[in-house]
């Protein structure tokens, strides 16, 4: 087995409000390995988002143990090991697309940052050379996104969060970005973890996919993939995707 | 979020294929251009001729209203004691202004991390804001004497309330994937003052400030009616108990374009600052 980059032991969570507690996690147990590819896919409210969060040290557990890249959450973020890509892009519209990829460099209090990349590079390679200085209103939806995507990457991270990135794109953008994603993994080598409620999605990038069931949010099951890469976009017409397309779904339907 | 693809990189019309449909784009363009300054020009022209007509025909006195004719003559002819009386109306508006505003924008910064003091202080700020500027003027003149003084403070406490209200705005509604981010990124909390808040909170203070500049003036003239011998205020009180109406009418017209020049500098201000902003309202 390959090293571990995160790991779930009995991790719950519990939101407490005016009407009650409620469980949005509730005894997770999960295991990713360094440079794969997870991709999560549940029903709304299956705590599919908080569960990315408790790995980025945006939400704190409420009982369990999560380790992060062998370490606590808290020490991975602190030390710029994670990316994380929201279903809004959140650029900042004052900013240009250069100037948006370059914010990871300029904050976090001073600290140098090991092993950068350059925001030219990144901008290249997700397809942006030449919109350096345009402002995120100037772009498509699908440029906004890679935008933040290239924002996620700048600090080289080990591990790339991604909640819902292409959820609010239309299918033609949606479909090139995954296949384009699929090539970043490739090259990067990092460790991502992909939100998602699109069972096509989840498929086509995962090498396993986790499902999760709703109130309270729970693993259902996980699915390898075997589906070989590089994958390519006609490979969800083969029987192999497509009856697995219909196992997530029934299982889904479940849930 | 909209779906727009701006051709941004095509400096032009942005028919970068078609030179005939480009060059009757733009000329379009101009003509809009044109249309939007003559036509303003036009209709002051229009009524500046219909109030002369009107006071030819009916016979109005001097003293009821004057031509737009004889304006223009005190205009010219009294241009100098205009001028003088316009400069401690300029200076107490704009260091009202100046004022008013830093005290407003420290204090939406302190709201804005002090929950409690925004509880504690804004019910303060709303009813200071009902008092009627006429009712404020001579409470300050009574506790700041007869300088330029109560004139300022007059002006700073009607420039103060709409930019408490729109900097405490600006500052709080940042998205909140922008405040994760910033904590994905471990930055500290200046950090997220300074490139996050800030420029957040900028568009909605130029708002703010371009209603202020023009109530500052009014805020200092309003204060010179009050005990108050030079100044537009002055002068406009000295012209009515004289029924000397061209001299009314001229003052008017110079602490209006005083104020039309103070909005049009922060204007000014506000397109090289937000460039960002106000190419997205295009």
């Amino acid at each position: 087995m390959a090293e571990t980059a995160v790991s779930c032991e009995r991790v719950s969570v519990r939101f407490t409000s005016e009407r009650g507690t409620v469980t949005a996690l509730d005894n997770i147990d999960l295991t990713i390995p360094r440079g794969s590819f997870l991709t999560l896919l549940g029903p709304s409210g299956c705590g599919k988002s908080t569960l990315l969060r408790v790995m980025a040290d945006l939400v704190a557990p409420s009982s369990g143990r999560v380790s992060v890249l062998g370490g606590a959450p808290q020490a991975a973020r602190e030390s710029r090991q994670i990316g994380f890509v929201f279903q809004d892009p959140a650029l900042l519209a004052w900013r240009t697309v250069l100037e948006n990829v370059s914010l990871p460099l300029e904050v976090g209090g001073g600290k140098a940052l090991p092993g950068a990349r350059s925001p030219h590079e990144l901008l290249s390679l997700v397809g942006l050379s030449g919109w350096e200085k345009a402002y995120p209103h100037e772009l498509s939806g699908g440029m906004r996104q890679r935008v933040a995507i290239a924002r996620a990457l700048v600090s080289n991270p080990r591990l790339l969060l991604m909640d819902e990135p292409f959820g609010a794109l239309d299918e033609i953008t949606r479909d090139r970005l995954n296949e384009e994603l699929l090539q970043l993994w490739e090259t990067t080598g990092t460790t991502i973890v992909f939100v998602t409620h699109s069972i096509y999605e989840a498929a086509f990038l995962g090498q396993s996919v986790l499902l999760l069931a709703a109130r309270p949010g729970r693993v259902r099951e996980q699915v390898p993939v075997t589906l070989p890469m590089p994958r390519r976009l006609a490979q969800r017409e083969t029987t192999e995707f497509v009856s697995l397309a219909g196992h997530l779904r029934r299982v889904l339907e479940t849930c | 979020m909209a779906e727009q693809v701006t051709a941004n990189q095509v400096p032009v019309g942005g028919f970068a294929e078609d030179a005939e449909a480009d060059a009757r784009f733009l000329a379009h363009k101009r003509y809009l251009a044109w249309r939007r300054r003559l036509l303003p020009i036009g209709a002051i022209l229009l009524f500046l001729l219909l109030w002369w007509q009107a006071v030819v025909q009916f016979e109005i006195k001097p003293f009821i209203a004057p031509s737009p004719v004889a304006v223009a003559k005190v205009l010219v002819e009294r241009f100098d004691i205009l001028m003088t009386n316009l400069l401690p109306t300029a200076i107490e508006a704009v260091c009202g202004f100046l004022l008013g505003n830093f005290a407003a924008i420290a204090l939406a910064t302190v709201f804005v991390y002090r929950k409690t003091s925004e509880e504690a202080l804004f019910p303060i700020a709303v009813m200071v804001n009902t008092i009627p500027v006429v009712a404020k003027a001579p409470i300050l003149v009574l506790l700041l004497g007869n300088g330029m003084e109560p004139k300022i403070a007059i002006a700073a406490i009607i420039c103060f309330f709409p930019t408490l209200v729109n900097m405490t705005r600006g500052l709080r509604d940042v998205r909140p994937e922008q405040l994760e981010l910033m904590r994905i990124l471990s930055a500290t909390p200046r950090e997220v003052f300074f490139r996050i808040r800030v420029p957040n909170a900028l568009p909605y203070l130029f708002s703010a400030l371009k209603i202020a500049a023009s109530t500052a003036v009014i805020g200092a003239i309003v204060g010179e009616w009050i005990g108050s011998n030079v100044g537009i205020g002055a002068l406009i009180i000295q012209a009515t108990y004289n029924f000397d109406s061209p001299l009314l009418y001229a003052t008017i017209v110079v602490g209006s374009t005083f104020s039309a020049l103070f909005f049009g500098v922060i204007s000014l201000a506000e397109r090289s600052m937000l460039r960002w902003h106000t190419a997205h309202k295009d």
